[in-house]
């Protein structure tokens, strides 16, 4: 039955604000991303030079080689706003939460099989600083992008980077306790499988247009990262090999990449689209980043896996190509 | 890694939070920390040590996301509410509106400038510690301009003067005044930053600015703005203990730091009270029903709880910031000056303006025996009785502004309230124009920063604040109309005096009809 509950109508003046209206073609209902989002930033009359940039505005779209018409196009298609990001990952830390008691409660660290353990643990725990650089790069793209479209989500990728290296860090201690959190970032510096990754990530650190470096992390590192690790490996091989818990540990990174993929994505295309000389830059940026992650990330998997990693790199790179292929690239 | 026998060690809160941040960060190698960090040593600042720094809150991500979801949860089912029950009829008077107008066109912006400047200072700082907190804030500061946006939405429905924020924001002239102040801690390096925003003004200057205006909707029936204040209120919180712990972590840091913060301290105060008078304007003569008197806020926040604070940085050579005498002085006077002015320049300001009524003024001699009836209640009798004459007056010229706070010069000289205050210096063969000492101080310092402001009415008088295609040779051509077009201000919609408003007519026949029942 239909209850047909009153309230007083007052027919409104406007519906929307008008740096809402113009983007989305007059003045109509918008949604909370929209207002959250479109036109935000301040785009002119800035008085003063940044003393760290001088060459640039405060906010200045040439801190890219991209080009934009409308730096509006990049549409998040998950319409994050602050407030609808954090109940996303609100319930996404619940079930994780629920992971970590599930497997701290029943000791199922303890159980592992030697061997694994130290294979989840040789490869694990190191990728905290992985995450670690994550985090630092997606804060410098927020700070130095152009538009609340694109700078919004970089910041909600940063925080979300450094979640992830506090996931790792407590499954770190479940594995091994404060002193293999030492001995992994010991390996991180060190270790000679881990040098050719350190490498690419401190490069990254120090690349000057933001774009680029969303190219370099989202595309070339983590596109290749999370599917191999927290997929092909974790999911499949030590899950295999009695590791369900581990699997359960980094199940939040799984959704996570499954989510961020499509807004990603959503970015590469929209940038892609806009011209044939901005296909051309991402292009060059991709070719730049995607052979040496993909080779720094082999030499990890065929420790951690030394019979099943050639056949899982070969499965995530034609996955990775079809996923490029589709974005209008080649890889 | 041959850990199996690792022994299973139970971490502190301390050192599992130590392990959740900082344990993260590594010595770069292939690249050099001064290029990975190229921006936390020009400002002569010397940090020796960053472990030293005292996290002054522990909150992991999952933590973060889980309180943070549950106070967005109940803000906007608040906000839901008050929308669907016409929540904007029950302010005590239309006139209050206006106060989320100066809030919104002035205010929301700056929180967004905090959003990317903590993100950039969250980058730049190579101490991970202060990174970390810097990110968050960064986090915290867009929430409160997307919900402040969020919940004035409503009023923007309804009212004028709201539509186009971000617009008016980066070109009307009073707006300047907060848009200088924020670009010129964000273009500042990564310290003076944290010692503009993260100190002198989310931690001295806070009471007196974002308090006012949530205190100001409490007492006016809006829980619209109350509730977004409240709901802020917990994340400020963390932020004031960010900004204390960042100017001790400098101070102990090494002794040549002490006369780089004095001077940021000195001018960030300054730079801080002068943009406030904007506030005390709102509380003194915008709110119908009074929170407290601006004299009354800044002797309890300023001169009492700043007072016991720089006391308490005395034991690092830190000394209250100079300005206090000349804001001493200028208390009694400066929102009766700063509303005057808008009363003047009424038909350029994005609200309404009007003359305090009776019960009001009395309220105003009340809590200013020094001044108001000495100085100020007679011109706005005369005004008043103007106004009723149908002489009221709209000035359409542009005034001086103040090269560094770009206030227009309508501040008196200190200790005497019949002289307008000028300054004046010359800076590679220009002159340029300060309404103080301070302003003037702060400005031959850098020089070369504030040379390069954008003053709205430069900009005016330079053609530059003209839609394309306006010919202001054209015979009849009205400099005032060209402007607030560009504006995109609507004449006699968005200015002018409240009485005989848009505004005043809708929200009383809006009363009317939620509280009447309609006959015939």
């Amino acid at each position: 039955m239909h209850i047909d509950l009153q309230t007083i109508n007052i027919k409104p003046l406007r519906q929307t604000y008008d740096n809402v209206a113009r983007h989305i073609g007059g003045d109509k209902p918008a949604t909370r991303y929209q207002e959250a989002t479109l036109g935000l930033q301040p785009t002119s009359n800035f008085h003063y030079r940044p003393s760290w940039d001088p060459d640039h505005e405060i906010f200045d779209a040439s801190r890219t080689a991209l080009v934009m018409a409308d730096w509006y196009a990049f549409k998040d298609p998950r319409q994050y706003y602050y407030g609808s990001y954090t109940l996303a990952r609100a319930r996404q830390q619940e079930a994780a939460e629920s992971a970590f008691e599930f497997v701290e409660e029943r000791n199922l660290c303890d159980a592992l099989d030697a061997g694994l353990a130290a294979a989840a643990r040789d490869l694990l725990v190191p990728l905290r600083h992985v995450a670690w650089g994550a985090n630092m790069n997606h804060s410098s793209m927020c700070a130095y992008g152009y538009g609340t479209a694109i700078t919004q989500p970089c910041l909600f990728q940063a925080m979300d980077q450094l979640g992830i290296a506090q996931y790792l860090t407590r499954t770190g201690l479940l594995l091994g306790g404060p002193a293999l959190l030492d001995a992994g970032k010991q390996a991180w510096i060190e270790g000679a499988e881990w040098q050719p990754l350190r490498h690419l990530v401190e490069d990254c650190l120090v690349i000057e247009d933001w774009f680029e470096m969303f190219v370099a992390q989202n595309l070339a590192i983590d596109g290749q990262l999370y599917p191999l690790v927290y997929g092909s490996l974790v999911e499949g091989d030590f899950a295999g090999r009695g590791g369900i818990a581990l699997s359960m540990l980094t199940g939040f990174m799984r959704d996570w990449h499954a989510e961020t993929l499509r807004w990603v994505d959503a970015q590469i295309r929209t940038a892609v689209g806009e011209s044939e000389a901005n296909k051309a830059l991402v292009q060059g940026w991709l070719d730049r980043y995607r052979g040496r992650a993909r080779d720094a990330l082999a030499g990890l998997a065929r420790r951690a896996s030394p019979a099943q990693a050639d056949a899982m790199l070969d499965d995530c790179d034609s996955q990775f190509r079809a996923r490029i292929a589709k974005l209008g690239l080649s890889a | 890694m041959d850990m199996k026998a690792a022994p299973k060690h139970k971490m502190g809160l301390k050192e599992r939070y130590a392990a959740m941040t900082r344990g993260l960060d590594w010595e770069t190698s292939y690249q050099p920390m001064d290029k990975v960090y190229p921006f936390d040593k020009y400002e002569g600042i010397v940090i020796h040590d960053w472990d030293k720094w005292q996290d002054p809150f522990r909150l992991t991500m999952d933590a973060y996301w889980k309180y943070q979801a549950e106070k967005e949860r109940k803000l906007y089912a608040i906000i839901d509410a008050y929308a669907q029950n016409n929540g904007h009829l029950n302010v005590t008077d239309a006139r209050y509106i206006n106060t989320v107008k100066l809030f919104l066109q002035g205010v929301t912006p700056l929180e967004y400038m905090a959003h990317r400047g903590f993100a950039h200072v969250g980058r730049a700082l190579r101490g991970p510690g202060p990174r970390i907190a810097c990110q968050m804030q960064a986090l915290d500061e867009l929430r409160h301009a997307q919900t402040q946006v969020h919940a004035m939405s409503n009023y923007n429905r309804y009212y004028n003067g709201l539509h186009d924020w971000r617009h008016m924001y980066e070109r009307v002239w009073y707006l300047s005044v907060p848009k200088s102040f924020f670009e010129d801690a964000v273009s500042a390096g990564p310290f003076e930053f944290l010692v503009a925003v993260g100190f002198s003004f989310e931690y001295v200057l806070t009471n007196l600015l974002f308090v006012p205006f949530v205190s100001g909707a409490a007492y006016n029936g809006d829980m619209n703005t109350m509730t977004f204040g409240f709901s802020a209120q917990s994340d400020e919180a963390r932020h004031m203990t960010l900004g204390l712990e960042c100017i001790k972590f400098l101070l102990e840091q090494d002794p040549a730091n002490v006369p780089i913060v004095q001077r940021w301290l000195d001018k960030w105060c300054w730079r801080g009270v002068r943009l406030l008078s904007l506030v005390a304007m709102m509380m003194d003569y915008m709110l119908p029903k009074r929170v407290m008197s601006w004299k009354e806020a800044w002797e309890m926040y300023f001169e009492e709880a700043g007072g016991a604070l720089f006391k308490d940085l005395a034991r690092y050579g830190i000394r209250e910031p100079k300005c206090m005498q000349q804001v001493r002085l200028e208390k009694d006077h400066l929102s009766h000056q700063v509303w005057t002015t808008f009363y003047n320049y009424g038909a350029a300001a994005a609200f309404h303006t009007w003359i305090p009524d009776a019960d009001e003024m009395d309220w105003l001699s009340q809590k200013y025996p020094e001044s108001f009836d000495k100085y100020y209640r007679p011109r706005m009798e005369y005004w008043r009785e103007q106004a009723a004459l149908g002489n009221r007056y709209y000035n359409k010229t542009l005034p001086m502004l103040c090269q560094t706070c770009q206030i227009p010069m309508l501040f008196t000289e200190p200790g005497d309230p019949t002289k307008i205050c000028y300054r004046e210096t010359s800076y590679l063969g220009d002159k340029f124009h300060f309404c103080s000492d301070h302003c003037k101080e702060i400005f031959e310092y850098e020089p070369e920063k504030y040379i390069q402001a954008w003053l709205p009415v430069h900009q005016i008088y330079q053609g530059n604040c003209f839609e394309p295609g306006t010919d202001p040779t054209a015979p009849g051509f009205d400099p005032l109309a060209a402007v607030l077009q560009h504006y995109h201000l609507n004449f006699g919609r968005d200015n002018l005096d409240f009485e005989g408003s848009e505004d005043q007519r809708n929200f009383a026949a809006w009363k009317g009809a939620v509280t009447r029942n309609q006959v015939g």
